[in-house]
């Protein structure tokens, strides 16, 4: 089901994609990676509608930058749109397969596996040669619609894709969420029996989750490669994974752009944090990390979303999550 | 497999397992009392190392005798671990016993982000070596083989923490109150049981053990920034492994992860280490709960 306030976030998009000449390099690095980001986190947003953190969204988003690396060292092939369409593709391939296994599984249990098996490719790719080992490789040169694209030019046209591919991203979650498997991810958060009991497959919605978050981290692993013209096992490291967790809670499971602001916000406050105490960044991001959760458990994306939850503030997540507790 | 290798795997395997389940055994104990997965608890590590290598360091300029050595170690790891178990127990994790367990999780992700930069603050970014220890305690020769004391001691500092836990948990009067809490937080304190009090004990214990566990390990290594980043995952999988909360848990997990990885460092060096997280998926694909513990039935 589509609906024509779906188009907000691309025309917005749009904009910027239209201001970039006007725009300085660093802003342009900073949304790239930010709406790279943006994209796995989306992913995480989907999942935690259903109660679900993966704590391993690395594996996928590691897995679509070699694809992409791989695809340019080892093919003649270099067209970027094709490139996105394949590490999307292979991610959301081995989430599907993966799901399989995960769909089983729940809040710790969840996030714990799904750990691991990031962890699993980390633990690959450090130990291959051919791939770089530890300092993995750098991408290739690609094109876009058969003219290569130089270096100077890879981060404005990269910034164009991200753009692009956040837009269509944006569209594809608002409708799925709005689908009857997608709005079932609330229910099923605070009651899965009741939702088995309504005739749907708890299994299938979920496994249908990770696979949507799959392919989109994968396609956020393709763009920060294409952007940055290197790849490396760190991606699928778990503080890789930690850090878009942290942007997910930023977020808030409220709402689709809350996804990519957030994550903007977070490349900005990273930077600055870096700048002004470079050995206490992380300290300043924890401190964040806490107070997000204390004072605002719903994310910023709250601020974001209002009409379509305030009609109806008893189906909130964040109350659903409070009653189940307070009966719990 | 000739019988050299052979050998070399089985002291690899009981000396990583011993390591694994002294860094292990605290988070699972946290997990099991409060449920809390404790990220901070590579915080812990780190600081209990850097700790550690303070005090060596310091002791080495004495001319005490080289025994008080590893009492300092022991000592500096405890106070410094306790310490950081309560504050963050106090300060910061009281805030948030309401909310969901996977939020809680990211409650320590945040608190270890923080520890991590305060180490930095603290120690700086240059790496600290505490190599005394592992001289004094010298080496010993198996047959052909030579093997260090220290690392026996090592494996003796896991069976007596192993023992202790055992006796503590199932002989005494807190032990068996920390079990009531354990199995029915609600129930248990409308027993009586402070179970406030139980926590904040609980959370400081298994901080402290987390920073023993860095201070034994700190004469070993080149203590340096990122250690606690290495060693949470590597807790994790022998926690799941073992089911979360289980110190027959613990031991079994750490003792299956230990050897498996000392079978690929020998053999297949390569796999190394993919074969720790293999064998943690593995085991949670077919026991989501771990190998000890039973799942819990769905609520209606």
């Amino acid at each position: 089901m589509f609906r024509i306030t779906d188009l907000l976030v691309p025309a917005i998009f749009l904009g910027l994609g239209f201001s970039a000449p006007y725009l300085a390099d660093w802003l342009i690095a900073t949304s790239t990676v930010a709406l790279s980001a943006g994209l796995v986190v989306l992913g995480l947003i989907i999942m935690w509608r259903g109660g679900l953190v993966s704590f391993g969204q690395g594996l996928y988003f590691a897995l679509g930058a070699y694809t992409t690396a791989l695809i340019l060292r080892l093919t003649p092939i270099n067209d970027a749109i094709v490139l996105m369409v394949a590490s999307a593709a292979m991610a959301g391939l081995v989430a599907f397969a993966v799901g399989f296994l995960i769909a089983r599984y729940r809040e710790i249990f969840f996030a714990m596996l799904t750990l691991a098996l990031s962890m699993i490719l980390y633990g690959v790719l450090v130990k291959t040669e051919a791939l770089g080992s530890t300092d993995g490789f750098n991408v290739e040169q690609w094109s876009l619609f058969g003219t290569d694209v130089v270096v100077e030019k890879r981060l404005t046209i990269a910034f164009y894709l991200a753009l692009a591919s956040a837009s269509v991203a944006s569209v594809v979650a608002m409708m799925y969420l709005r689908s009857v498997a997608g709005s079932a991810a609330i229910p099923l958060r605070e009651n899965e029996i009741r939702v088995e009991y309504l005739g749907a497959s708890v299994k299938n919605i979920i496994h249908a989750k990770v696979t949507i978050a799959g392919a989109m981290a994968g396609l956020g692993g393709c763009l920060t490669a294409l952007a940055i013209g290197h790849v490396d096992p760190q991606m699928a490291f778990w503080t890789q994974s930690g850090e878009f967790v942290f942007i997910t809670i930023l977020a808030g499971a409220f709402s689709v752009p809350g996804a990519f602001v957030a994550a903007f916000l977070f490349q900005l406050m990273r930077t600055y944090a870096l700048q002004v105490f470079p050995e206490g960044w992380q300290l300043i991001l924890g401190g964040m990390l806490l107070a997000v959760i204390l004072f605002m458990p719903s994310g910023i994306g709250i601020l974001l979303t209002k009409a379509g939850w305030r009609r109806r503030p008893a189906t909130t997540p964040g109350a659903t999550a409070e009653a189940a507790e307070a009966r719990s | 497999m000739d019988m050299m290798t052979a050998q070399f795997i089985l002291m690899d395997g009981l000396v990583y397992a011993a390591y694994l389940f002294i860094v292990a055994v605290g988070l699972s104990l946290i997990f099991g009392v409060m449920k809390i997965l404790n990220v901070a608890h590579g915080g812990c590590y780190a600081f209990g190392a850097y700790a550690a290598a303070t005090a060596i360091g310091l002791y080495a300029q004495t001319d005490l005798p080289i025994a008080g050595m590893f009492l300092a170690l022991v000592v500096a790891a405890l106070a410094v671990g306790a310490l950081i178990g309560l504050v963050l127990e106090r300060g910061i994790l009281r805030l948030f016993y309401d909310r969901d367990e996977v939020i809680i999780v990211l409650v320590t992700y945040a608190a270890f982000l923080i520890l991590e930069d305060l180490l930095i603050v603290i120690w700086g970014t240059g790496s600290l070596l505490a190599y005394q220890p592992m001289l004094a305690a010298g080496n010993m020769f198996i047959g052909n083989m030579i093997l260090s004391n220290y690392d026996l001691i090592l494996i003796g500092a896991a069976v007596l923490i192993a023992l202790l836990m055992w006796l503590v948990l199932t002989q005494s009067r807190v032990g068996r109150l920390l079990v009531a809490v354990i199995h029915d937080r609600e129930m248990a304190a409308a027993m009586g049981i402070n179970v406030a009090t139980m926590f904040v004990v609980t959370f400081a214990v298994g901080a402290a053990l987390g920073a023993l566990g860095g201070a034994l390990m700190a004469p070993k290594i080149s203590v340096s920034l990122g250690i606690g980043v290495e060693v949470i995952v590597l807790a994790f999988a022998v926690v799941a492994v073992g089911g979360l909360g289980s110190i027959q848990g613990a031991i079994v997990g750490a003792l299956m992860i230990g050897f498996a990885r000392a079978f690929a460092v020998h053999l297949l060096p390569e796999v190394e280490l993919f074969v720790i997280y293999g064998v943690m998926a593995l085991v949670l694909a077919f026991r989501p709960h771990g190998l000890f513990v039973r799942p819990e039935a769905r609520k209606i």
